[in-house]
């Protein structure tokens, strides 16, 4: 049933709150089925407005969510064999088969994005996009996978091939390629561990995370259901939405998640912590929290969307399945090689590559990056956290 | 022969992590990885110093290996490098460098 008044969704991932427009209420509800939590309070202060369209075409195919099916194809050759080892090195459109057609480009001064299933345009100018879509949440996925990765290269962050979760207040993130054991690895964490995302985890520079347009971001709460009703704030309209019939709830949810400290004072200041002589356990050590991980709706396997919470990044680890659970030290080089491979990137784009490539190298140099063996055993975790 | 002049390209983007050097062609995102001693020539690579001047000075003064073998090896690391447009070669000194 289509409807013609316009609803808004607010879809906050990483602090980077995008609102959604759509004339299509089933379509609205698709969208908050799909995010849950990540749907939230109206905000005036949103890093892109989007306008969704819904069309039958320009699907010639329409997929799910995917997942990068390429194995471990890209070859990382060995440093010490010779004067200069080639290496494809940032993940593009290529390497994931559910981004085989895919096509962002930049045209005088707005991104241009295309798939099969959608084509969107975004001005970052005047933080406005427009998305022409068929009826699925999969290529709004895939738009907002793009503008967030967009976003994130300029903001001192990436989207990385890894899942992440969250244990003391302290964020891991666990980078490989499809089958390396992510999915796996969130499976085996204990129950005091929050799953931030099993696919597709979001890391930013931390001394970035003050919301776009120099907004002060706040996630981090856990209430689940957050979801905005509000309509025309942010342009001074003042419609109501269609969407739902829980208005009193979330105007009560608004007042509680504004009351609740933010996550990371909720939790030990890690650069409080006495300092570990072991620079195989990276998770005591004093560490500078120099990146966040956030939560994200992206899932892989599980079938389950992340909580919507941030935390200073303790370590990355990149997975490898063996016959047992074990550490391995690597250097700053092959830390950064490795993660190159695995952080998510669209666009063809000199400037973005560029930009990209440095903050990757910041992030190794400051965030410990350790190879992690491990077998399906549950024990893994006293080894992370 | 002529002089070689090499330069590092404007299109990559390079960084030196504990010691080894890495380099992404922003063009195609391919990644190189330089040993010590192809670090030594990248850093040298200002388009005003000859190659030949750059083994001379930064490569046989500190390792024990013969001029024209290390000229040789030099050369042909820095063509590899130009093949995949990362580094400029010319028999003229080169102004548009990569700082």
């Amino acid at each position: 049933m289509l409807v013609t008044t316009t609803q808004e969704l607010t879809i906050d991932i990483g602090g980077m709150p995008i609102l959604v427009r759509t004339d299509n209420t089933e379509f609205a509800h698709m969208i908050e089925d799909r995010y849950g939590e990540f749907v939230t309070a109206a905000t005036p202060h949103a890093a892109i407005v989007l306008e969704i369209e819904l069309v039958k075409e320009p699907g010639q195919r329409v997929r799910g969510t995917g997942h990068g099916t390429r194995g471990s194809g890209l070859g990382v050759g060995d440093s010490d064999s010779g004067p200069r080892t080639p290496d494809p090195g940032l993940r593009t459109l290529e390497d994931d088969e559910y981004d085989q057609e895919l096509s962002v480009r930049r045209e005088a001064g707005r991104w241009v994005m295309e798939r099969g299933d959608f084509r969107a345009e975004w001005e970052p100018q005047c933080h406005r996009g427009w998305v022409r879509q068929t009826a699925n949440p999969y290529a709004l996925d895939g738009v907002l996978r793009i503008l967030h990765s967009l976003i994130l290269a300029r903001e001192g962050g990436f989207l990385v091939h890894a899942a992440s979760a969250v244990r003391d207040g302290r964020a891991f993130v666990f980078a490989g390629v499809s089958g390396a054991g992510k999915t796996t690895i969130a499976r085996l964490a204990p129950p005091d561990v929050t799953l931030l995302t099993d696919e597709i985890s979001y890391v930013r520079n931390s001394l970035q995370v003050t919301g776009y347009r120099g907004q002060e971001s706040e996630v981090g709460s856990q209430e689940s259901g957050a979801r905005s009703q509000e309509l025309g704030n942010r342009s001074g309209e003042n419609r109501k939405s269609q969407i739902g019939n829980c208005k009193s709830q979330i105007d009560n949810r608004q007042s509680t998640i504004e009351n609740l400290p933010s996550p990371e004072s909720r939790i030990p200041n890690p650069v409080s912590r006495v300092p570990c002589p072991d620079p195989l356990s990276p998770v005591t050590c004093n560490l500078s929290p120099a990146f966040s991980a956030f939560g994200t709706p992206f899932a892989g396997e599980l079938a389950r969307i992340g909580q919507r919470l941030r935390a200073p990044l303790a370590a990355l680890f990149l997975l490898k399945q063996g016959p047992e659970n074990r550490i391995e030290p690597l250097s700053e080089a092959e830390a950064g090689r490795e993660l190159l491979r695995h952080v998510l990137f669209f666009a063809h784009d000199e400037e973005l590559v560029g930009i990209i490539f440095q903050t990757v190298c910041d992030f190794v140099r400051r965030v410990p990056v350790r190879r992690l063996v491990f077998t399906k055993d549950a024990r893994v975790w006293e080894l992370i956290a | 022969m002529s002089p070689l002049y090499i330069a590092r390209s404007r299109e990559i983007a390079a960084r030196e992590l504990a010691g080894e050097m890495m380099i992404m062609s922003v063009r195609d995102s391919t990644l190189f990885n330089l040993n010590e001693l192809g670090t030594i020539i990248w850093q040298a690579a200002d388009g005003a110093t000859s190659l030949e001047e750059i083994v001379a000075q930064k490569i046989c003064v500190d390792f024990e290996v013969e001029p024209a073998e290390a000229f040789k090896d030099a050369e042909a690391f820095v063509r590899e490098l130009a093949e995949h447009g990362i580094m400029l070669l010319s028999d003229q000194p080169i102004q548009a460098i990569a700082d």
